[in-house]
C-alpha cells in the first residue's frame, strides 16, 4: 500500500476499507478453520479408499450442513461452485437448457448483477426470450408487473435478493409466492444477501439460490448453489468431469475453501443480529455527519429495504472519479467493482431513474465487520472535505449557486 | 489506474481556480463538455489591450485528468497572445501530463475550452 | 495415520504455499477494484501469473486462472462436440465434456500411435500428457504436429504432468494446456489454462469479464498467490521428482521378486517417476485397497474423482486389460515420501499378494 496519507497526522496506517460489497477480508476464525485442511488434512474428499479422503469428505459435508442451516435448507441441496458468478450461470443457463423443450422464457430485472444479465443476453442469442423487469425509483420491482410477466412458458425467474451497488433488498417472500403460483422456478442471486439478512428457502419459496464465500468474510474461489429437491429442480451442468456434486458440478472439491465457506456461514448465523445493529448505527452516524455538513447529497435506493452496511450517495456537482482521487486513503467504489475500471455511469443508478449527471457523482460506501467508529468518522470528514474542495472548483456548483438551471443549458454533445 | 505525478500535482494544487465576471469586455469564457458525460470545463481568459492574455481562471467538473488538463492550460495561456494560445494542441497537454489513452478526451476538452474562450472574447470585440 | 501414497489424487500442500495463502487471505481487495487496495492485490496476482508461466515456458499473458484443473479442461474443450478426437484414456474432465468425440485408441502400453491415429476432419484433438492412473506419458508433441497439420486445435491435459516432469508449452506445440494447483503442491480450487496467442476460448460462463473475458468471477486471490509460490518451487524441484524414478523401480523390483503375478501397467512406456499401476489378477481392486489401508498404506483404485464408485478403470479397459481393469491399484508418491516407507509398502504388498495367491491355490 503506497497511498498512505502521510501528510495527515491522524490518518490511519492503511487506507480505510469501505468497499465491503466488492469483497470482504477473511475472518481470522475462518482462516484458522481452513488451514489444517491445506497442511495436515490434505486428502482429496473424493478418495473413498482411505482416511485422508474420509476426513476431507467429512469436513466438506459439515460445511455443506453449516451453509444449509443458514437458509433453512437440507445439506443435500447445496452444490459447491467456484463462486457466485458460476452459481448464477449454472442456475439460469442450467435450468433454461434442461427445460428448453417445454419452456423458453426467462424473467429477470434490469438491476441484476452483470453476470446474470450477460447470461440472459447469451441465452437470448440461443433463442430464449427474456423479460427484463424495470425497477421503481426506490430500486424495488413492481410485483404486479412481475406476475404479469410470467407465462406458462417461463422456466425461471431470477431476481437478486440484495443489490450490489445500492443494497436494496427485494420482497423475496412475495416474489417466491408469485413464482410458485405461476409455476416458474425462482432463482435469487444472494451473493450480497447470504449471511447478511435472514433467508429461508421454505418461507420465501426459493428454488435456487446463489451464494458467495468472499462477501461474507469467507474465502474467494468458493461459492454454492442451493438447488431445491422437493419439488425437484433439474439443471444441465456447465462443467462435466468426475461427476462430483451429483453431476451438477464436476471438479475436485477444494476442501479448505468449502470448510471456510461453512465456517463463515456459521459465524454469520450466530452474529447476524448484533452485527446488523452495529452496522446500521455506523451507517446512520456517517449519514448524519455528511448530511449535517454538505447540502445536496442524495441517497440512491430505499433506505429501509437495504443491506445494513450499504450506502450509495450522489454528491451533486462533484464527479465521482475526481472525488475518489481526492480520498485515496479511503477504499470506496464508484460503480460496482466488476466494471468500475471502465468508469461508465452505473446502469443500476440509471435504472432507478437517477439522471446521468447525478449518476456521475455517486459513490458506493460499504461498512462491514471490521469497520470501526473512528474509521467512519475519519471517512465522513475526509469526504466532506474533498467534496467541499471540489465543489469550490466545480462550474456546475457555481451555476447552481447563481440560480442557473443546469438543465436549461444547451450542452454540446461530447 | 495510476495517475502521473504531474496530474496529481495539478489535482492537489490546482492553479488559477476561480471565475472572472463573464460580462467584462476583456474576458472570454469557454464552457465545454456536458454534465451527462461526466466532464464540464469552464475556462476564462482576461485579455489586455495589447492582445496578450494577462490572466486565466478555470473551474472543472470531472476526473483528476480533466482538472489537471484545465489547470495546466491556464498556466500555459498566460502571457500568450490569443493567436498563440489558439495553437495549443491537445496532444501537447496529453504528453505533458502523461495521460493514458482512456484520458486523452480530457486534453481534447481542454483544447476546446481555450478555443471557446478565445471565440467568446473575439465575439465581444467584434460587436 | 497411514502412509500417504495417493499423491496423484492430491499432493500435500507445500508449507510455503500455505503460508502465502494465509498472508494473502488477510489482504483486502477485489483485484478489479480501482482503488489502492485493489492495485496492490493485482500485483500479487500478476506475480503468480509469471511464476506459472515460467513453469510451462510461456509469457504471463498466456495464463488464464480458473477454479481448478477440471474447469481448465472443460474451458478448453467444451463446445466441440462430435468435431473432437480425444485419446481413449483421457480423464473425465476432458472426456465427459465431449461425450460424442471420436476416441483415439491406445496400445497395450497405454500409448497412442501418432501415425495410426485417425485425426481426419477433427476440429479439436485432445491428448493428455501423463495419465492419472498409469502415469504413462503420451507422444503429445508428435500428435500435436500431425493434428495441427490437419488443421485441428490441440488441447493437452497436463494436470498430472505439471510439476512432476518438465512441461514446455512450445515444445509440445499445443494450443491449450490445463494445469491444476493442488497436484503440484498448491491449494485446491485453483487451476490454469495456458492459451496460445490468437486462440480464442469459449467462456464456460459469463459475467464481469475477468481474465480477459475468458473466466468471469472474482479471482481466488489467495489461491492464485499460493499457486504461484507452489509453481516456483515445483520448477526448482523437477530434479528431485526425476530422481523418484529409481525409488519407483525399487518397488517394482521388490514386488517382481516376490513372484505373485503382479502386472505393471505401462511397464514398457515412458511414465511419470512417481506412479505405479499394479494389477493383481483375481483380486478386486477395492479388496486390495482395503487390505493395504489396514496395513497402513493409503493407495487408490483408479481415479479419485467420481463420488465413491469403484468401476473398472476406463484407462485399463482401453489398454485391453479386460477383467484386469477392475483389479488394479494406483500407487503414487512424492519427494516427501521416505524410501523406507516405499520399501515397507513393497513388503506389505508382496505379503498380501502372496497370501491371496496361496489362498487361491489351496
Amino acid at each position: 500500500m503506497n497511498d498512505i496519507a502521510t501528510d495527515r497526522p491522524n490518518a490511519p496506517q492503511r487506507p480505510v476499507y469501505l468497499d465491503y460489497q466488492a469483497t470482504t477480508p477473511m475472518d481470522k476464525r475462518v482462516l484458522d478453520a481452513m488451514m489444517p485442511y491445506f497442511v495436515e488434512k490434505f486428502g482429496n474428499p473424493h478418495s473413498r479408499n482411505h482416511e485422508y479422503g474420509w476426513e476431507a469428505e467429512e469436513a466438506v459435508e459439515n460445511a455443506r450442513k453449516q451453509i444449509a442451516e443458514l437458509i433453512g435448507a437440507d445439506e443435500r441441496e447445496i452444490v459447491f461452485t467456484s463462486g457466485a458468478t458460476e452459481s448464477n450461470n449454472l442456475a439460469i443457463a442450467g435450468v433454461a437448457h434442461f427445460y428448453k423443450d417445454q419452456k423458453d422464457h426467462i424473467v429477470t430485472v434490469v438491476t441484476e448483477h452483470k453476470c446474470v444479465l450477460d447470461t440472459c443476453r447469451h441465452l437470448e442469442q440461443e433463442g430464449f426470450k427474456v423479460t427484463y423487469l424495470p425497477v421503481k425509483t426506490d430500486g424495488l420491482i413492481d410485483l404486479a408487473q412481475l406476475e404479469a410477466a410470467i407465462t406458462d412458458k417461463t422456466a425461471i425467474v431470477s431476481v437478486m435478493a440484495a443489490n450490489n451497488e445500492i443494497g436494496v433488498i427485494q420482497k423475496l417472500a412475495e416474489i417466491g409466492a408469485i413464482c410458485r403460483k405461476k409455476g416458474a422456478f425462482f432463482h435469487t442471486d444472494c451473493a450480497q444477501a447470504f449471511g447478511k439478512i435472514p433467508l429461508d428457502v421454505e418461507a420465501m419459496k426459493i428454488d435456487l439460490m446463489s451464494i458467495s464465500g468472499h462477501k461474507i468474510y469467507g474465502p474467494k474461489g468458493i461459492g454454492a448453489l442451493y438447488v431445491r429437491r422437493r419439488p425437484r429442480v433439474r439443471l444441465q451442468a456447465l462443467i462435466h468431469g468426475g461427476g462430483q456434486e451429483r453431476g451438477m458440478r464436476s471438479g475436485t472439491l477444494p476442501t479448505p475453501l468449502c470448510v471456510g465457506l461453512g465456517k463463515a456461514a456459521e459465524i454469520a448465523k450466530n452474529e447476524m443480529a448484533q452485527e446488523n445493529a452495529r452496522l446500521m448505527a455506523l451507517r446512520d452516524r456517517f449519514l448524519k455527519t455528511v448530511n449535517g455538513k454538505l447540502p445536496e447529497v442524495f441517497l440512491n435506493g430505499d433506505l429501509d429495504n437495504r443491506l445494513p452496511g450499504n450506502l450509495n450517495l450522489s454528491f451533486a456537482y462533484v464527479e465521482g472519479e475526481g472525488l475518489m482521487m481526492g480520498i485515496k486513503d479511503l477504499c470506496v467504489s464508484s460503480g460496482s467493482a466488476c466494471t468500475s475500471a471502465s468508469l461508465e455511469p452505473s446502469y443500476v443508478l440509471r435504472a432507478l431513474g437517477v439522471e446521468e449527471e447525478l449518476a456521475h457523482t455517486s459513490l458506493r460506501i460499504g461498512f462491514g465487520r471490521f469497520t470501526t467508529e473512528a474509521e467512519v468518522d475519519y471517512a465522513a470528514d475526509r469526504i466532506v472535505q474533498a467534496v467541499s474542495k471540489l465543489r469550490a472548483m466545480s462550474p456546475l456548483w457555481e451555476m447552481a449557486q447563481e440560480g442557473i438551471d443546469i438543465k436549461s443549458i444547451q450542452w454540446a454533445a461530447h | 489506474m495510476a495517475y502521473s505525478e504531474k496530474v496529481v500535482d495539478h489535482y492537489e494544487n490546482p492553479r488559477n481556480v476561480g471565475s472572472f465576471d463573464k460580462n467584462d469586455q476583456a474576458v472570454g469564457t469557454g464552457l465545454v463538455g456536458a454534465p451527462a458525460c461526466g466532464d464540464v470545463m469552464k475556462l476564462q481568459i482576461k485579455v489586455g489591450a495589447d492582445g496578450i492574455i494577462e490572466d486565466a481562471k478555470f473551474k472543472t467538473f470531472g476526473c483528476g485528468s480533466a482538472i489537471a488538463s484545465s489547470s495546466l492550460v491556464t498556466e500555459w495561456v498566460k502571457g500568450k497572445s490569443i493567436d498563440e494560445a489558439a495553437t495549443i494542441k491537445n496532444t501537447d497537454i496529453a504528453k505533458h501530463l502523461a495521460l493514458p489513452p482512456v484520458k486523452i478526451h480530457c486534453s481534447v476538452l481542454a483544447e476546446d475550452a481555450i478555443k471557446a474562450a478565445i471565440e467568446d472574447y473575439r465575439k465581444k470585440r467584434a460587436v | 495415520m497411514a502412509v500417504y501414497l495417493d499423491w496423484n489424487a492430491s499432493a500435500p500442500m507445500r508449507p510455503e504455499a500455505a503460508e502465502a495463502f494465509a498472508r494473502a487471505a488477510v489482504e483486502i481487495g477485489n483485484p478489479a477494484s480501482v482503488h489502492a487496495a485493489g492495485r496492490a492485490v493485482r500485483a500479487h496476482v500478476e506475480k503468480a501469473r509469471e511464476a506459472l508461466a515460467a513453469l510451462v515456458g510461456v509469457t504471463p499473458e498466456r495464463v488464464i486462472f480458473t477454479g481448478g484443473g477440471t474447469e481448465a479442461n472443460a474451458l478448453a474443450v467444451h463446445g466441440f462436440g462430435a468435431d473432437a478426437a480425444i485419446s481413449a484414456v483421457e480423464h473425465d474432465a476432458v472426456a465427459a465434456n465431449l461425450p460424442d468425440a471420436r476416441r483415439l485408441p491406445v496400445d497395450a502400453q497405454g500409448r497412442i500411435d501418432p501415425v495410426a491415429a485417425d485425426l481426419a476432419g477433427a476440429k479439436l484433438v485432445a491428448v493428455m500428457l501423463a495419465n492419472n492412473e498409469t502415469g504413462v506419458i503420451q507422444p503429445v508433441a508428435e500428435i500435436a504436429r500431425r493434428a495441427k497439420a490437419a488443421g485441428a486445435r490441440v488441447h493437452c491435459d497436463a494436470v498430472q504432468a505439471a510439476g512432476k516432469i518438465r512441461v514446455d508449452f512450445d515444445a509440445l506445440g499445443v494450443d491449450t494446456l490445463a494445469v491444476s494447483a493442488h497436484k503440484l503442491g498448491g491449494p485446491t480450487g485453483v487451476g490454469a489454462l495456458i492459451v496460445r496467442e490468437g486462440v480464442d476460448v469459449l467462456p464456460l460462463w459469463r459475467g464481469g469479464g475477468q481474465e480477459k473475458g475468458a473466466r468471469a468471477g472474482t479471482p481466488n486471490l489467495p489461491g492464485i498467490v499460493a499457486f504461484g509460490v507452489a509453481a516456483t518451487i515445483a520448477a526448482r524441484e523437477l530434479d528431485r521428482w526425476a530422481a523418484l524414478a529409481a525409488a519407483r523401480d525399487h518397488v517394482v523390483n521388490a514386488v517382481d521378486s516376490a513372484r505373485v503375478g503382479t502386472i505393471l501397467y505401462g511397464a514398457d512406456a515412458p511414465r511419470l517417476p512417481n506412479t505405479l499401476c499394479l494389477g493383481l489378477p483375481g483380486v478386486p481392486a477395492h479388496t486390495q485397497v482395503m487390505a493395504l489401508d489396514l496395513a497402513g498404506f493409503a493407495v487408490s483404485a483408479g481415479a479419485a474423482c467420481s463420488s465413491g464408485k469403484i468401476a473398472p478403470s476406463k484407462t485399463l479397459l482401453a489398454m485391453g486389460a479386460g477383467e484386469g481393469a477392475g483389479e488394479a491399484i494406483r500407487v503414487s508418491f512424492g519427494p516427501a515420501t521416505a524410501p523406507e516407507e516405499l520399501a515397507a509398502f513393497a513388503a506389505a504388498y508382496a505379503k498380501f499378494a502372496a497370501g491371496r495367491a496361496s489362498a487361491r491355490a489351496a
